[in-house]
């Protein structure tokens, strides 16, 4: 029962993160219909953002935190300005190519940059662990699950209350009906773009002292981060977010009491699932649509 | 009359540069880089049917590739089975684990098609990673025998080249047979529209399955071809990256093309060869490159160097006129 408890604190601590990441792919992908296969590239440059920024020049951690989130949107907007809107008519299929190419891209930087050691981060906050029901909870896991939850809130607001979220709201349903009304639709693009790189961003630096970090850790938290977004369904903000904490939970589940070596698939054994028995995904109010 | 014609003499003109490759280069490392380019032309070929012809994409194919090389390899040293009964056991075990993945697979479309091989390539690859009693682990298969047929023995060099290129060359005709035949007209059909095509009649699932299962095949024969050539094998040769150099290949090459794949399957093998001198800068360029082609030839080299051929001749052309223009 202890065991238990305490798989299921690390299960919805890393799920808080997958979901973060799920969060911003299907956000990119409901106004830009576009997968970002260089997403997870993203979250890692948000994680080694925070160890130049926090861990090396010791600045203080919320400035850091602001500076690595708003750097890694620019870095985003120049990748869609200057790949995405230019091939912007091609096939998806030369779309994901693009995008692939753009990961390895950032990899070979990130590796240049930072070399090919993982660092460590220590942990945002210094307090003791708590204990509840004979399991340990990190006040960091704490931090990291509000922080994630706070972040979903605040984009579910920004596309309920202001005008420009329902306006990429309205992009999402239908961009010709979106530009027709006089909404710039290219412009939400790169909103959309910003956005989801920072929320790639903001999970980078929530992982970064869970795990190490290194130039290749993106690839596998990326895919991840489909996985999740496919099982709540693509599209849906807070279906995303729930397939986050799903798989987070079921992969901390499936690792203590199956297999440790089992953990990766268990991702794509969901995934596989989802896709032949409901592929618009549990949480989605949409009707299935198989193209 | 002149199609045919036309292709007896592309197919002379390929088996005489591939004799002539064989008998002429002497250099061990270019025989062995041309070896890698056979193994990746059959790779391509088996894909560019399933992406280029049949319009189906999948981000898992290099699991095909992986079951083709562990098969043999298992076979072939755990259990001391000749080779090439090996080889039936593989590019059988491909086939069916391609019929019982594809029959609901290939039942999703676009992204969501992607998504779902791309889960089934990643869940083989950990099976060949976990399951270290039988596949090695993640330090991989060591001592995987060398192939010999009667007196010959298939030593890297030349003879394993002609081998690979014997094997390439007899895919690209059958791939030709099927895509002149009904099938091929057909599997078109699913491409330019799979509800028309539905329409007039074609069983577009079962037609995109058995198509599905042949790619399938062509790549567990590559990576029967893969073990034995190199006789070694890990799983990072079968990973979500391979997979995606596949489909870079055939993109690349340009799709729908069978002389595509083989260019897309060079300069893929090719390139990673001459980025080994930039060393930590290799993974930059060879994104830059994948990213910059992908923006401005997205038809694919072959059609992308075409367009680019028939643009300027029209503008030398259209010079030409000026100028008569001009002395009237």
């Amino acid at each position: 029962m202890q065991e238990i408890i305490q798989y299921l604190f690390s299960g919805v601590t890393t799920g808080s993160i997958y979901a973060v990441i799920a969060v911003g792919l299907s956000m990119l992908y409901s106004s830009t219909e576009l997968i970002n296969f260089s997403h997870g590239e993203f979250v890692m440059l948000g994680a080694m953002g925070i160890v130049t920024l926090w861990v090396h020049l010791s600045l203080p951690l919320p400035l850091a935190f602001i500076l690595t989130v708003a750097g890694v949107s620019v870095i985003g907007m120049l990748f869609e300005r200057f790949a995405i809107r230019t091939a912007k008519k091609h096939q998806p299929i030369t779309l994901v190519i693009i995008t692939v190419g753009a990961s390895i891209l950032f990899r070979g930087l990130a590796m240049i940059l930072w070399g090919k050691d993982p660092f460590s981060v220590p942990s945002f906050s210094k307090h003791e662990s708590i204990e509840i029901a004979g399991a340990a909870l990190v006040p960091q896991s704490l931090f990291i699950v509000v922080a994630a939850f706070i972040l979903a809130g605040a984009i579910h607001l920004f596309f309920k209350q202001t005008l420009t979220g329902k306006a990429m709201v309205a992009c999402a349903v239908n961009k010709k009906a979106a530009w027709l009304s006089g909404i710039p639709s290219e412009r939400i693009g790169v909103l959309a773009f910003i956005i989801s790189t920072g929320t790639g961003a903001a999970a980078g630096i929530f992982i970064a002292p869970i795990t190490m970090s290194s130039y290749d850790m993106g690839t596998m938290l990326g895919l991840k981060g489909f996985c999740a977004a496919m099982i709540g369904g693509l599209g849906s903000l807070w279906g995303a977010f729930a397939g986050g904490i799903l798989l987070g939970v079921l992969e901390s589940l499936g690792a203590g009491l199956i297999s440790s070596g089992l953990k990766d698939a268990i991702a794509f054994i969901l995934l596989l699932l989802i896709l032949y028995i409901c592929p618009a995904g549990l949480f989605s109010a949409k009707v299935a649509k198989r193209f | 009359m002149a199609e045919q014609k036309r292709i007896f003499i592309e197919h002379s003109i390929f088996m005489l540069v591939v004799i002539l490759c064989g008998i002429f280069i002497e250099n061990t490392y270019y025989l062995q880089i041309m070896t890698f380019i056979g193994i990746n032309t059959l790779l391509a070929l088996g894909l560019n049917m399933l992406m280029g012809y049949a319009g189906q994409v999948s981000l898992g194919h290099a699991a095909f590739y992986g079951i083709g090389a562990y098969t043999t390899a298992i076979l072939s040293t755990t259990f001391g089975i000749s080779p090439w009964i090996a080889l039936l056991c593989a590019v059988g075990g491909a086939v069916f684990i391609a019929f019982v993945v594809g029959l609901p697979t290939l039942k999703l479309s676009g992204y969501y098609l992607g998504m779902g091989t791309l889960g089934f390539g990643m869940i083989v690859n950990i099976v060949f990673r976990e399951w270290s009693s039988v596949t090695g682990g993640s330090s991989g298969f060591v001592g995987i025998p060398m192939l010999e047929a009667g007196s010959i023995l298939f030593e890297s060099g030349s003879s394993y080249f002609f081998l690979v290129w014997a094997v390439v060359f007899i895919a690209i005709i059958i791939c030709r047979r099927i895509l002149s035949s009904r099938m091929g007209r057909a599997l078109r059909s699913i491409h330019d529209g799979e509800n028309a095509s539905m329409a007039v009649g074609v069983n577009t699932h079962f037609l995109k399955l058995q198509i599905f299962m042949f790619s399938a095949a062509l790549g567990a024969i590559a990576g029967f071809l893969y073990a034995h050539f190199v006789m070694f094998i890990s799983p990072e040769s079968f990973g979500f990256m391979v997979s995606v150099k596949m489909v870079t290949m055939v993109v690349i090459g340009g799709m729908a093309s069978v002389w595509g794949a083989i260019l897309g399957a060079s300069l893929l093998t090719l390139l990673p060869e001459v980025l080994h001198s930039f060393q930590e800068y290799e993974m930059i360029i060879f994104g830059l490159i994948l990213m910059v082609v992908m923006i401005f030839m997205p038809q694919g080299l072959t059609r992308g160097l075409l367009d680019i051929y028939e643009h300027s001749r029209k503008k030398t052309g259209k010079i030409e006129q000026l100028n008569l223009n001009f002395k009237d």
